[in-house]
């Protein structure tokens, strides 16, 4: 009942949101910023709650919904979900923290497409009905499709449309592979049925399990985005207004990995352990050549997200290693560039803001200026960069020791992102903030140091980071019984099969 | 066949069509009053669509060789008077400052009306014909209904001609492949083509069924036979576009529904092969030509050709899948369509008048400021043409997905899924002109947005869309009963 109550706090709260307007333009950040404390509080007491139990599932819900397809209203939440739930409500207070003064204009409409989008998120990261995930799966793209294309930048309808459609027909492959394996069920056991544990049970066998297969690989790899299917990313990123890249970079991303661990492999162990080359070649790929694409930007947007995409290849790559390791390390990067990516996206934001430009050719010898941003935004380049001490280093070292036993040629090659990582990382660094201070390509009159509401949320999520850095155990636990759970249901197949 | 009083009340929900008709054209001959036309002819509908929906639990019966009133062809009763009434509640205000005789329009919607509901309740070449020559004519004199006006905002004469040609040469060529199964079965009633094929060779039943099929198909504007359908769209003030587009595919696809069940037609390989093929050229040919144009009419006449694509793949589907299923697709998608076409096109009746229409793109952008009701509908209904979960499209393609699975038409559901891709952008282009600034801060001043009972109506479409989107279940078990009868 209580995955109910989270997800309905955001629909409801996202309308009151948008009526409030009528009475004050200040009321809908309000209510926006009570909804999501109120949605992280509960989590908090979720989690907290069954914190040392060895149960799977958390909590769960399970209603009829479409009876005549077998389709219910399944939620639940084990410890994955639980810590990609914590990961959302945190964002979502920092994106409604970012969105503060930026939106001005129609505020009512804007945080209710913010808080639809989130609690399509929750519903995508806690649905166990493969019909309930792709309803979530495509109801939080239409609220992110508005947030672009009203609060965008100069190029928002073109960003916009080019999400949508790339996140829109993937989906509908997806909807494909859904529908068949549901078939599959029917003609396996005489009913319909799209529930989790039950579709966990067909044998699909085969040339068609690949094809089903790859149904969910390519609706999943758009979203995470891996290579081919990123190109949307860049232009999502540089044109959405700062709570908008901070949601999509943060949470959204991630719901593609999720899709990843949860379905795209424990449902099709077979076709994905033949397909795992495959998909660790597509993450090495990924790793390398939108870092060196990310080094060749001048948007400092554009750069941002395509080292987004780079340091989803090591999500990837540790998932098709599909070993414990190798997942606990795919967990720990996406809470860690979760929010190592939303800072950075918030800094070139408030950058925007403050100076009315996103090219880094402009920019220069800021530190003086700005020491506070300069350094905050420091700190994040090295998290992100994978310096230990600090999350994203724990995850993308655990994706690469688990990467390691499965295919150690890859994983070398994949090594050599963490390289290029501090290439740009501190290139990025020097542009802006070093150097003689380029004055006379903007003006400079707005250029003012964080404010103190800055300070506290970046705060926050610095602190996030080091936690992740110093004490990763607090997460690998609780992540680890479920991840535990999805290994022990492919294991076995996917050992007799290597023996064979 | 004598007929009995039993026999009259499954006929209730026509005959109260007819005497509303015949009401509003004796008024019409007593006194000419707009407001007294309206009500009646609203009224009217209203009264049928409830009958039907009364009589639909536990009817079934085969009033004279020609009408089979059976729980489907309530269902789609009901559907069809609510549409056509939903359709006279928008006519209302847009018709209101026509410089000429306005009553008569809502005597042609009412015999149209007729004709559609003779049509979903036949099983019979005759009452085939019958209803949709009924349909046709009452619609030629909507299409061209403001004619002698001034200053009409559509060119009514060139479409009205456009259609009446070519729909009769449609009408042609049906007629003949009925000429041609009757030379076989001897019979008008639709039966099967297998076991008549006996005597003569296989090739007059093809002839028959492509010809029938033709004739049809060009109603249901399924390419290549949709040339007539943006221009007619185009032409016709915005109710009959909507009647057309709405009632006017609705009967005429479950004619085709009822006779390719019927005469077995799928069991011939070569029309499941061009009807492959229409489905793939309408819905890439409907989905890639509106992607060129700007006039809101030419792009959902358009989609409508694309949509009728989609649902030809749940026909086809239904010969290879087990159960009933992809009779409850077509079904469940047309009451989808009907819904999603009556928000869509009612939006642009609201804001638009004889005398000016709003027919362009560029008209509605900023409409979310300055209308943000309407356009919040709109744009529901849009993303629902577009297939987006929420709303009843969403399921309804979610039942097509469904059909192509069970049969395995990969190439169709292929079709599909590119053809939703590419629609997306032109649904998604008229949203976004929406959301932009408007240009034009001004209020809409047009008699429509005033009117209280086209934004009820609205108002029920929308929760339609909504609830069917998001709890479709009690509709689903509906039309799983009623699936059995076809």
């Amino acid at each position: 009942m209580i995955l109910v109550v989270l997800i309905g706090v955001l629909f409801v709260g996202g309308v009151i949101a948008w009526i409030s307007e009528r009475i004050n333009p200040d009321y809908p950040r309000l209510i926006a910023l009570v909804a999501v404390l109120l949605d992280l509080l509960l989590m908090v007491i979720l989690l907290s709650g069954s914190a040392g139990s060895e149960a799977q599932w958390l909590a769960s819900i399970d209603a009829q919904w479409m009876p005549r397809f077998g389709i219910s209203f399944y939620l639940a939440a084990d410890g994955l979900s639980g810590l990609l739930l914590l990961l959302t409500a945190f964002l979502g207070v920092i994106a409604v923290g970012s969105a503060w003064d930026e939106i001005k204009d129609r505020p009512g409409f804007f945080y209710f497409n913010l808080l639809w989008t989130l609690a399509g998120v929750l519903g995508v990261f806690t649905a166990l009905d493969l019909f309930l995930f792709f309803f979530f799966w495509e109801v939080m793209l239409i609220p992110m499709y508005f947030i672009i294309a009203i609060w965008g930048h100069e190029n928002k309808n073109y960003a916009a449309m080019k999400f949508f459609l790339f996140t829109q027909v993937s989906g509908m492959l997806m909807l494909i592979s859904i529908l068949v394996l549901a078939y599959f069920h029917y003609i396996q056991f005489g009913t319909f049925s799209f529930n989790y544990h039950d579709l966990l049970a067909v044998s699909t066998g085969g040339e068609l399990e690949m094809w089903v297969m790859l149904g969910f690989f390519i609706a999943f790899t758009t979203k995470l985005p891996s290579i081919p299917f990123h190109s949307w990313l860049p232009d999502a990123h540089s044109q959405a207004p700062t709570a908008g890249s901070v949601i999509l970079a943060g949470v959204l991303l991630k719901t593609g990995a999720y899709g990843l661990i949860r379905f795209a492999v424990p449902l099709f162990p077979e076709a994905s352990l033949a397909f795992a080359p495959v998909a660790m070649t597509l993450a090495a790929i990924s790793i390398l050549y939108c870092a060196k694409v990310a080094f060749a930007q001048s948007d400092i947007k554009r750069l941002i997200a395509y080292t987004s995409v780079s340091h989803m290849g090591f999500v990837t790559l540790g998932i098709y290693a599909w070993n414990e390791q190798a997942l606990q390390g795919a967990v720990m990067t996406m809470l860690a560039h979760g929010l190592s990516a939303a800072a950075l996206f918030m800094l070139a934001g408030s950058l925007q803001h403050r100076i009315h430009t996103r090219n880094m050719q402009d920019m220069g010898g800021f530190w003086p200026k700005v020491p506070h941003m300069a350094t905050v935004a420091l700190f994040f380049s090295i998290a992100a960069l994978g310096m230990p001490g600090l999350g994203n280093f724990i995850g993308e070292f655990l994706a690469l020791l688990g990467a390691f036993q499965s295919n150690i040629t890859l994983t070398v090659i994949s090594a050599f992102g963490l390289i290029f990582a501090s290439v740009y990382s501190l290139w990025v660094i020097q542009k802006i903030f070093h150097g003689e201070f380029a004055s006379t390509n903007f003006d400079d009159s707005q250029l003012t140091d964080l404010s103190r509401r800055e300070m506290v949320y970046f705060g926050a999520m610095m602190l996030g980071l080091v936690w992740m850095g110093m004490y990763p155990q607090t997460f690998l636990d609780m992540s680890a019984a479920a991840l535990g759970g999805l290994l022990a249901g492919s294991q076995e197949l996917v050992t007799s099969v290597v023996q064979n | 066949m004598n007929m009995t009083f039993n026999d009259l009340l499954p006929l209730m929900p026509i005959l109260l069509v007819t005497a509303t008709a015949v009401l509003a054209m004796v008024v019409i001959g007593i006194r000419r009053s707009y407001a007294m036309t309206a009500s009646i002819t609203i009224t009217g509908l209203l009264l049928a669509a409830v009958m039907a929906a009364i009589l639909m639990p536990g009817t079934n019966r085969q009033v004279t060789p020609l009408l089979i009133i059976d729980q489907y062809s309530l269902f789609f009763t009901v559907i069809i008077c609510a549409a056509a009434m939903f359709i006279a509640i928008f006519s209302f205000p847009y018709l209101s400052n026509l410089d000429d005789d306005k009553e008569e329009y809502f005597l042609l919607l009412g015999i149209a009306t007729i004709g559609a509901v003779v049509m979903v309740s036949s099983t019979h070449f005759i009452s085939t014909v019958l209803g949709l020559e009924t349909l046709s004519m009452s619609l030629y004199g909507m299409v061209a209904y403001p004619l002698h006006s001034k200053n009409s905002a559509t060119h009514p004469l060139e479409a009205s001609v456009k259609y009446l040609v070519l729909s009769a040469a449609a009408s042609g060529f049906m007629l003949f492949g009925m000429a041609l199964v009757y030379a076989q079965t001897g019979t008008l009633a639709f039966s099967s083509l297998l076991s008549a094929g006996a005597g003569i060779s296989e090739g007059y039943s093809i002839a028959a069924l492509l010809l029938i099929s033709a004739g049809i198909a060009f109603k249901l504007s399924l390419a290549p036979f949709h040339m007539w359908t943006p221009d007619v769209y185009e032409g016709s003030p915005l109710p009959a576009t909507t009647y057309l587009a709405t009632i006017g595919k609705a009967a005429m696809f479950v004619v085709l529904l009822r006779f390719v069940e019927i005469s077995g037609a799928l069991n011939f390989t070569s029309v499941v092969v061009v009807f492959s093929l229409i489905a793939v050229l309408s819905i890439l040919a409907g989905n890639l030509l509106a992607l060129l144009q700007n006039n809101l009419k030419r792009i959902l006449a358009y989609s409508s050709i694309a949509h009728m694509g989609y649902l030809l793949i749940a026909v086809i589907a239904s010969f290879f899948a087990e159960g009933t299923i992809s009779i409850e697709a077509v079904t469940f998608y047309l009451l989808a369509y009907v819904i999603m076409s009556l928000g869509a096109f009612g939006v642009a009746s609201v804001v638009s008048t004889s005398k000016s229409e709003f027919d362009d793109i560029a008209d509605y952008q900023g409409l979310f400021w300055r209308a943000p009701w309407l356009a919040a509908i709109f744009t529901c209904m849009l993303l629902s043409l577009a297939g987006i979960p929420l709303t009843v499209g969403f399921i309804a393609k979610f039942y097509v997905f469904m059909a192509g699975v069970e049969s395995g038409l990969w190439v169709l559901l292929a079709a599909l899924v590119i053809g939703s891709g590419i629609g997306l952008y032109y649904y998604l282009r008229i949203v976004y002109c929406m959301l932009t600034p408007a240009t034009d801060k001004t209020p809409l001043p047009f008699s429509g947005v005033e009117s209280l009972s086209s934004h009820s109506v609205l108002a029920i479409l929308f929760v339609l869309l909504l609830v069917l989107g998001v709890y479709p279940a009690p509709v689903m078990a509906i039309i799983e009963t009623i699936s059995a009868f076809i």
